[in-house]
Formats: C-alpha cells, structure tokens, sequence
C-alpha cells in the first residue's frame, strides 16, 4: 500500500474501529447469544466492510466490534503472519484503531484474528480467538434448503452427515474430510469449524480461550465458548484421526526450519520438483529457531 | 390387555380454505371430492380404524380416493386437518398429531417404516444401497461403524439382495431391487408398524409375487403390523385380512377381505370387484 495515503478519519468522521457504535452494539449482542448456545448460528445484519465479502469481513466485524485501545491484536492466514490477507487486515485494524497495539507472537495477543489455523501455541483464558468462516453449516453438504437446515439443527439431527461419513469409509476406509471437519459442540449443534485442518479440531475441545467464528457473507456468528465439549463426529468404533505426518518409512516428517516434529507443517514444492516440509505457524517456527540458536550460544 | 397397535378416529385431512358445506357436499354420493362452493379437496374424511398387532390391514380404492393420503398423514409426511390417531407401543400409549415435531421425527424413524411405490421417495439414489439403510440406522442412533455394516447386510440379504450388491448404488439396480432396497431399509429399526403405498405397482408379475411372498414371510417372522396402500385387488386378496375401500375420500365399506371380495354391499365395491380381471 502507499505509504503516504492516510485514511481521511478525520473527515469521514469514522468512529473507533470503523463500525458506527450501533453496529459495533450489534454484533456484541449476538456475539453474546451465541455464547450463551454454544454452536448455534446467531444470524446478525454483517456490514459492508471496505472489502470483498470472503475476504475475512466477517472475522473483521467481529474484531472492530471486540477490540479495544488497551488490546492487542494478532492476525494470522493460514498460519502465517505475514501472507497478504493477514497483512491487510492487520494493516486495516491500525488505521482504524489507533493505540491499538498488533503482535506476531500468540502469548502477547490478548485478540487473534485467524484464517484457516488454530495457533500452535496454547491459547489461554485471557485471549479471544476469532476465526473467519467461509461456510457457517455443517449441514449445506446434504440439504441445500436453509429453512430445512434449521429443523435438522434444533432437533439434532446428524444422521446425514454420518451417513456421509459412512459412505467415505466405505469407498476409502477411511474418512477425507480434510478441513471442515463437522464438530459437535456442547452435545447439541453440528458446526462447521472453518476450514481449519483436522489437527486443530481437537484443540477446540475444552479450550480456555473463546473461540468466536464470523461469516460475513453468510451472515453468521457462532462461538465455542471456553471450557466447552467440542467432539468430531465420528462412529463409536472408528476414532477420530489427525495428520499424522509421517513419511515412507513412518518417520515423524521434522520441520526444515525449526526441526519441529510436534506440528502442523505445510508441504512446499520447490522449482526441482523436491518435497520440503515447514511449520505452517510462522510465529511459532520462529521462536522454535530462536531457543535453538539461544542453546546453541550458552 | 389389548394388542392393538393403532386407533384412528375421525381423520380428515382437507386441501384448500375449507367452508362449512364442504363436508355436506362431497363424497361418493356427491360423486366428488372437491367442494363445490369453496373450491377445497377433501381428500380423506372421517377415517375410522384399528389395526392390531401383526395384522395386515388393506386399505383399496380408485386414484384420489384418499387412500395415499390417510397413510401420509399416518406416517407425519401430512398434517391432518383434524381426527386423531393413538399408537400403542409396549404399554406407552402416544397420541400422534400431538407429539411435538421432534418426538414425530423419532417415532417415524424408529417405530415406522414406510415403502413407497415410487423408490426414488423412499431411497437416496446420491449415496450407496447400505448406505441408505445404514441413513435409517444412524437416525435411531446406533453409530457403531462395524455393526450398521453387518446389520445393513443381513437386512439386505433377507430382502434377497446379494451381498456383494451392498456398496452399489441403487441406480444401478432393476425396480425389483429398488422396492427389496426399500423393504430393507423400511425394516432396519424392526418397526412394529410398516406403510406400504402401492409397492408391487408398475413391477412385472413375477417380480410382483417374489415381493409379495417377502411380505407375507415379513410379517410371518417378525409379527409387523402393515397398512398396504393399493388399488390392486389381487394384493389386497392376498395380503390382507381386513380391508377399508374408499371413495372420494370416505370409507364406503370395511370388514373381512374375503367378505368384502364375495360379498361386497356398497354399489361402488360390487363394480370394483365385477371389474377385476
């Protein structure tokens, strides 16, 4: 971006955080009921936002509506700090928060916006996780009729999505749902927990920080609220699995920065063709690299 | 202590505004069912039955009679305009039309079963033939992998389908097959009571006999109250014991099967049954 532009705050007359205070008003009202039923898709009126709506924009109401001057912000996409859509929110968030403070590391955020990862770091109660939502329902892969989706929810009915499960492990022995995973939340509700990858889906269980999912297009909010029963849905007699990144010979694959063997890695093709594989946390790679380099000095 | 297993009294179930007169001038002596002021359909009045445990109850009659929709409205697919129906089940005693729509769901899923004549109403044709029975399992909550697996094959080959048919989707699968596969999948839970609109319709006659002997040996073994649908009077014949005709949405005449086929009394029955080839 220009690094002479200057958002005319002053004379557009924005309010902290962009959203006009009844908006901000709204969405901490549904934020709040959708604390109070865990998994339940709390529709609220989502703004335009000076961006496409898929772009994070419901992830971003969200954090103008939670944030404050004493918080500090984190934003992540894809597990990285620094890829675009992370850098323009958190770019966005300064110009429109002032005093606002934003971080690359997990335990100096007191709000983490993320797309697509939890952060490798355990979060703790003092923070809040906002998640940003491409497809809010679970349910959108069997039934295309939202009023029908709705009856399926309130009455707990889950049997198509097993049935769907069903059919994968018929046909692969195994389940592929790679990201997305449908995840029980509080014994009731199905949600869709973003497209964070199936090695996140057990951190939202018991969670002690909030976990707050937006979708701005579809005009939903939902929560994980912390301390919370989050469980896959699986059958009894087929456990639920992560990636389990081993190579050929059922070796741990080590990550080529770090040498983390305990997470998430991304796999990278090189021009060579040559397979590599490296944290997908950038903040946590570093810092891994850090206390390396630190123990290799003392 | 009864075995009864369902009392219908006074089930309507009217199409359209309704007004005071529909009831008064419609039906088989009005020869129509749709009232001639108001425009409305009557498509079932005053139905009045029981059905006991292991009987198969036939209910016969022209197309609109109301045959169809007196069992859709049984199965919850209708919501009737008024009457009510009791289900007995093992000392419970539920009053259908006022159990919230949860507690329909469930008692559809797992003491109901229903065939319908078209298989593409009762199977899902996206997904395979045990995954469709396993759909029925997995709504009365049995979600062990490995036993819906071994439970979808036994009903599957009780219904004579092979096996090995099992994870092929019933597109795949001649009518015959088709109607088995919902059979099966009707039988999954081991309901008490099973719905069967027309099931042996559009099928060629050996295949016709084939289900209807599958039927017969059904209720045989697992002692499954029916409500066979149909305007066949060969399957009625053969099947039922007793039997309601209807017209225009009345029942016109009810008692033994073989009483009715002998000696029918109502002027529509005696053409009905001088008419069967």
């Amino acid at each position: 971006m220009n690094a002479n532009y200057e958002l005319p705050l002053e004379d557009a007359g924005y309010s902290f955080g962009f959203l006009d205070e009844y908006a901000k008003k709204e969405v901490r009202r549904c934020i709040l009921k959708a604390i109070s039923i865990p998994g339940y898709q709390t529709p609220y009126a989502s703004r335009e936002m000076p961006m496409g709506r898929g772009f994070g924009t419901g992830g971003l109401q969200l954090t103008l509506s939670l944030i404050g001057e004493d918080d500090t912000l984190k934003v992540i996409d894809q597990g990285s700090d620094d890829s675009v859509n992370a850098v323009n929110l958190r770019q966005f968030v300064q110009l429109t928060c002032p005093g606002v403070e934003v971080t690359e590391k997990t335990q100096e955020a007191t709000l983490i916006q993320s797309r697509h990862r939890i952060p490798e770091k355990q979060l703790t109660e003092q923070q809040i996780l906002v998640l940003q939502v491409p497809y809010p329902d679970a349910l959108v892969v069997v039934e295309p009729s939202e009023a029908r989706r709705k009856v399926m929810h309130g009455e707990a009915d889950y049997s198509r999505l097993l049935v769907k499960l069903y059919e994968d492990v018929v046909r692969f022995d195994e389940i592929t749902i790679s990201h997305r995973y449908p995840t029980r939340i509080n014994g009731h509700y199905v949600i869709d927990p973003s497209p964070i990858p199936r090695w996140d889906v057990p951190r939202l269980h018991q969670s002690p920080a909030l976990v707050l999912l937006g979708a701005g297009r579809e005009k939903k909010i939902y929560a994980v609220p912390p301390y919370t029963l989050a469980e896959p849905l699986v059958f009894d007699d087929i456990a639920f699995r992560v990636e389990d990144f081993r190579d050929a010979n059922g070796k741990r694959i080590a990550c080529r920065c770090c040498g983390s063997t305990v997470s998430f890695l991304d796999e990278l093709i090189d021009d060579a063709g040559n397979v590599t594989h490296q944290c997908s946390d950038s903040a946590y790679c570093e810092e891994e690299q850090e206390t390396i380099s630190a123990r290799k000095q003392a | 202590m009864s075995n009864k297993i369902l009392s219908v009294r006074g089930l309507s179930r009217i199409h359209g505004e309704q007004c005071p007169l529909c009831i008064a001038s419609t039906g088989p002596e009005h020869d129509t069912n749709i009232c001639p002021h108001c425009g409305s359909v009557v498509a079932a009045h005053d139905v009045n039955f029981d059905l006991y445990r292991g009987e198969i109850l036939g209910i016969i009659g022209e197309s609109g009679s109301g045959k169809s929709s007196t069992v859709k409205t049984l199965y919850f697919d209708e919501a009737p305009t008024a009457g009510s129906a009791t289900f007995y089940d093992g000392g419970a005693q539920h009053d259908m039309f006022a159990l919230n729509a949860a507690q329909q769901r469930s008692m559809r899923n797992k003491r109901f079963g229903m065939v319908y004549q078209n298989p593409h109403l009762g199977l899902n044709f996206q997904i395979s033939a045990g995954g469709n029975i396993a759909e029925r399992l997995l709504m009365s909550d049995l979600k062990h992998y490995g036993e819906i697996r071994t439970r979808a094959g036994d009903l599957l080959v009780r219904t004579e389908v092979a096996r090995a048919r099992m994870d092929q989707n019933p597109k795949t699968f001649s009518g015959g097959m088709q109607q088995r596969v919902q059979i099966a999948k009707a039988l999954a839970t081991q309901p008490p009571l099973l719905f069967l609109d027309e099931v042996t319709t559009g099928l060629d006659l050996s295949v016709q006999a084939a289900i209807l002997d599958l039927i017969l040996e059904i209720q045989h073994e697992l002692g499954t109250a029916m409500i066979v649908v149909t305007h066949d009077l060969g399957v009625i014949r053969l099947l039922a014991g007793r039997t309601l005709v209807m017209k225009h949405g009345r029942v016109i005449e009810s008692g033994l099967t073989d009483q009715i086929l002998e000696d029918p009394q109502h002027a529509y029955t005696q053409r009905l049954v001088a008419s069967a080839l």
